[in-house]
């Protein structure tokens, strides 16, 4: 006789029935990216948006050559070029109102840049004078992140604090698709959900995690698909068509702004460029590929709907132009002299008063500072050695 | 003017005063972590301050430690002074990159642009029979990283006091609570608590003449009991309670050991890399002409912590700080 026999009359009790929280299907992205350039759709566009778009988009190509050019003049430590990616960085930076928020990634420069901080402070991290050059809470611009997708659940915590004191701020946080990998976006994504906080996520898949290929890096059917596991609705956009980014990326705006919670947009491009300087790309992928995506250019997109509706004039090519090379000498210029560095600045942030520790320190290096200004002024006398110590000893009883 | 007399309270009711009252006082102030709105945490430290704030005001949130505070980083990037629970020290581990790339830097990096007023309250420490990863004293990874303030509290006026503190500071604050020590009672008046000292001071809970006691958290009280079983033995021991970690309190600490020439650093966190080892060089550097011995650490094993059976071998108990003590006479003597 089996168990089940021996129960004979034994019923299951019914599970309670099942409903989903939300209906999926809207959540989920679409099958292809929306493309608004080469397409009808495009005619509508408005003109003064397109010739904005190109001119920041001509600008920001500029500032990524020029800024690569300084590296190899050892002017800056390590630029990790944004090339090929223009659109998103534009698009994401134009979107936001003033008194929005913007959190970006160590690879968004030009969406700081194009958010009015002054090109040379955005490159102070790579420059190496100090880790953050602007003042974030003038331009409502967070320190460009370095570690991956940790800035995210800060741009959560931002967006839910605006909303709970009644202002409509929305945050638009930038995250590469290797980050999508990190347990920061997941925990961001899930708070965003749950909180229904205004906050706009851009995923900018480039391709490659340094080297290592989307393949490997997630099996989703896209990253956008990845939203519907939170509760958000997902986008999926052409990353090169600074139209579409610009529509998705506004759209999900005004959504945040109006109540209806985050959104997670993800821009196909590529990154035409290395990581950095420091990398060799030719590694792990081959020249077809680069190819192909340089042929996908978005300047060269958006020039091609400008030319087919006559924007594209001599004057809208050449003010784009000399924008450009004047940013472009200015930094120049600027980055080539020498960065003033205060040294007693190690001390002057760590704490808003500086512990008896710190101070014991500072004394030390003042020490130090001095010793070695006495030392250039008279270079024949002393040994050159300071006195003081870090940790004051006490002397014999 | 009524006057109230100060009636016995626990250290847990002292916390939740002190949370009440900065919340009271200042609408910015925000509690924020996994159960602490209806259920009022499982130390029931938040009890209550849904019900009296608002949901928004006292938030559950998903059970997600580096999601937690790295919303705390936003929130108070936009003015709002979060007060983070950890429910636990160990579970606390996975908040460690925003803690020690953001809170921590946040300040810094943007050349004091974007100061961090937030407090993260973590019950730590042994002695309550938790199982695995709910005990253990963490004090040494917060204090090895530049940037935040590390407090511990052994009072209830001290739980009050420094809480109170924390969250008033403009920089973040690691608020350890020793978790053993929530339900101790001391007499207290919560009609009149004990004023909001800057963090930063340590205070000598017993004077002595032989030796020094260093020490803090769940370890006072220990040291207290030490301190008078040594009457037996004809020691008069001095005990110290540092209260504050970062900033590090060299003066209290340097003019008691001076007074008495010998110092044993009492705590349960483990000795190999752990906080005596600072505290014994600290000391050592600058009495060393006073010293009538080496600087000694009772501290737990270098082991991970314990299953509760076994806790009470781990944790410096009376006669492991006594034995040391005897070390420090013997040192003298020989």
């Amino acid at each position: 006789m089996t168990v089940m026999e021996q129960r004979g009359a034994y019923r299951p009790t019914p599970p309670p029935a099942w409903q989903p929280r939300t209906d999926p299907a809207p959540l989920l992205p679409d099958a292809e990216p929306h493309r608004v350039l080469g397409t009808e759709a495009a005619a509508g566009a408005d003109p003064a948006l397109l010739l904005r778009l190109h001119a920041e988009l001509v600008k920001g190509r500029r500032y990524n050559a020029q800024a690569t050019a300084l590296t190899k003049q050892g002017r800056l430590a390590v630029y990790p070029s944004s090339t090929g990616q223009e659109a998103c960085e534009i698009a994401a930076a134009l979107v936001l109102a003033e008194r929005d928020w913007l959190f970006p990634s160590y690879r968004d420069t030009l969406a700081v840049i194009a958010r009015g901080v002054d090109p040379v402070e955005a490159l102070t991290l790579l420059r190496g004078d100090w880790h953050t050059g602007y003042d974030p809470r003038e331009h409502r611009v967070a320190p460009l992140s370095t570690p991956l997708a940790t800035q995210l659940p800060h741009a959560v915590g931002l967006a839910h604090a605006a909303r709970l004191q009644g202002d409509d701020v929305v945050a638009l946080a930038m995250v590469g698709d290797g980050g999508t990998s990190e347990g920061d976006f997941h925990e961001a994504l899930n708070f965003a959900a749950v909180w229904q906080a205004p906050v706009v996520f851009l995923v900018q898949n480039n391709g490659f995690a340094i080297s290592v290929p989307l393949a490997k890096q997630t099996a989703a059917p896209s990253l956008a698909h990845k939203a519907v596991g939170y509760g958000m609705p997902g986008r999926l956009v052409d990353g090169n068509d600074a139209v579409a980014v610009h529509e998705v990326l506004a759209d999900a705006v005004r959504h945040a702004r109006a109540g209806g919670g985050p959104t997670l947009v993800e821009a196909l491009t590529y990154r035409v460029d290395a990581h950095t300087n420091a990398d060799d790309a030719t590694r792990y992928r081959g020249d077809d590929e680069v190819e192909t995506w340089r042929r996908h250019d978005p300047i060269a997109l958006l020039e091609e709907e400008l030319t087919r509706r006559g924007l594209l004039t001599e004057d809208a090519v050449r003010g784009a132009r000399e924008d450009a090379e004047a940013m472009a000498a200015d930094l120049r210029a600027r980055m080539n002299e020498d960065a003033r560095l205060d040294p007693m600045d190690l001390f002057a942030h760590v704490y808003a008063e500086p512990t008896p520790q710190l101070r014991e320190q500072r004394d030390l290096l003042r020490a130090e500072l001095a010793a070695e200004a006495e030392a250039e002024t008279a270079p024949t006398t002393g040994t050159g050695r300071t006195t003081g110590t870090a940790a004051s000893t006490e002397g014999p009883r | 003017m009524t006057t109230v007399a100060a009636k016995p309270a626990t250290m847990a009711q002292a916390l939740t005063r002190a949370l009440r009252d900065a919340m009271a006082d200042d609408p910015a102030v925000h509690v924020l972590g996994e159960d602490v709105g209806t259920l009022g945490g499982v130390f029931r430290i938040t009890d209550g301050l849904a019900a009296e704030f608002g949901e928004d005001r006292c938030a559950d949130t998903p059970l997600a430690e580096a999601g937690i505070l790295g919303a705390a980083v936003g929130m108070a990037m936009y003015g709002l002074r979060p007060v983070v629970e950890m429910q636990f020290d160990a579970f606390a581990y996975p908040a460690f990159e925003q803690l020690a790339s953001h809170v921590a830097k946040m300040r810094n990096r943007t050349r004091g642009t974007l100061p961090l007023p937030l407090t993260i309250r973590i019950p730590y420490g042994g002695g309550i029979g938790g199982v695995e990863h709910h005990s253990d004293s963490s004090e040494a990874y917060y204090m090895a990283t530049p940037g935040l303030h590390v407090v511990t509290p052994a009072t209830v006026a001290d739980a009050y006091g420094l809480l109170r503190a924390a969250i008033a500071s403009d920089d973040p604050v690691v608020f350890l609570e020793p978790k053993r020590l929530y339900w101790s009672k001391d007499s207290w008046n919560p009609e009149r608590p004990s004023p909001v000292e800057p963090i930063g001071r340590a205070v000598v809970r017993r004077s002595g003449r032989s030796a020094t006691l260093l020490t803090y958290g769940p370890s006072v009280a220990v040291c207290m009991e030490a301190a008078e079983a040594a009457r037996a033995e004809g020691w008069d021991l001095e005990v110290v309670d540092l209260r504050s970690l970062v900033p590090f309190d060299d003066e209290t600490v340097c003019a008691s050991v001076r007074r008495t020439g010998r110092a044993v650093v009492v705590h349960e966190a483990h000795a190999f890399g752990g906080p005596g080892g600072e505290i014994a060089a600290r000391v050592t550097e600058r009495c060393f002409h006073h010293l009538e011995a080496p600087v000694l650490r009772v501290a737990g094993f270098d082991v991970p912590y314990p299953p509760p059976m076994l806790e009470r071998h781990h944790l410096p108990g009376v006669d492991r700080i006594l034995d040391a003590v005897g070390r420090l006479q013997w040192e003298a003597e020989s």
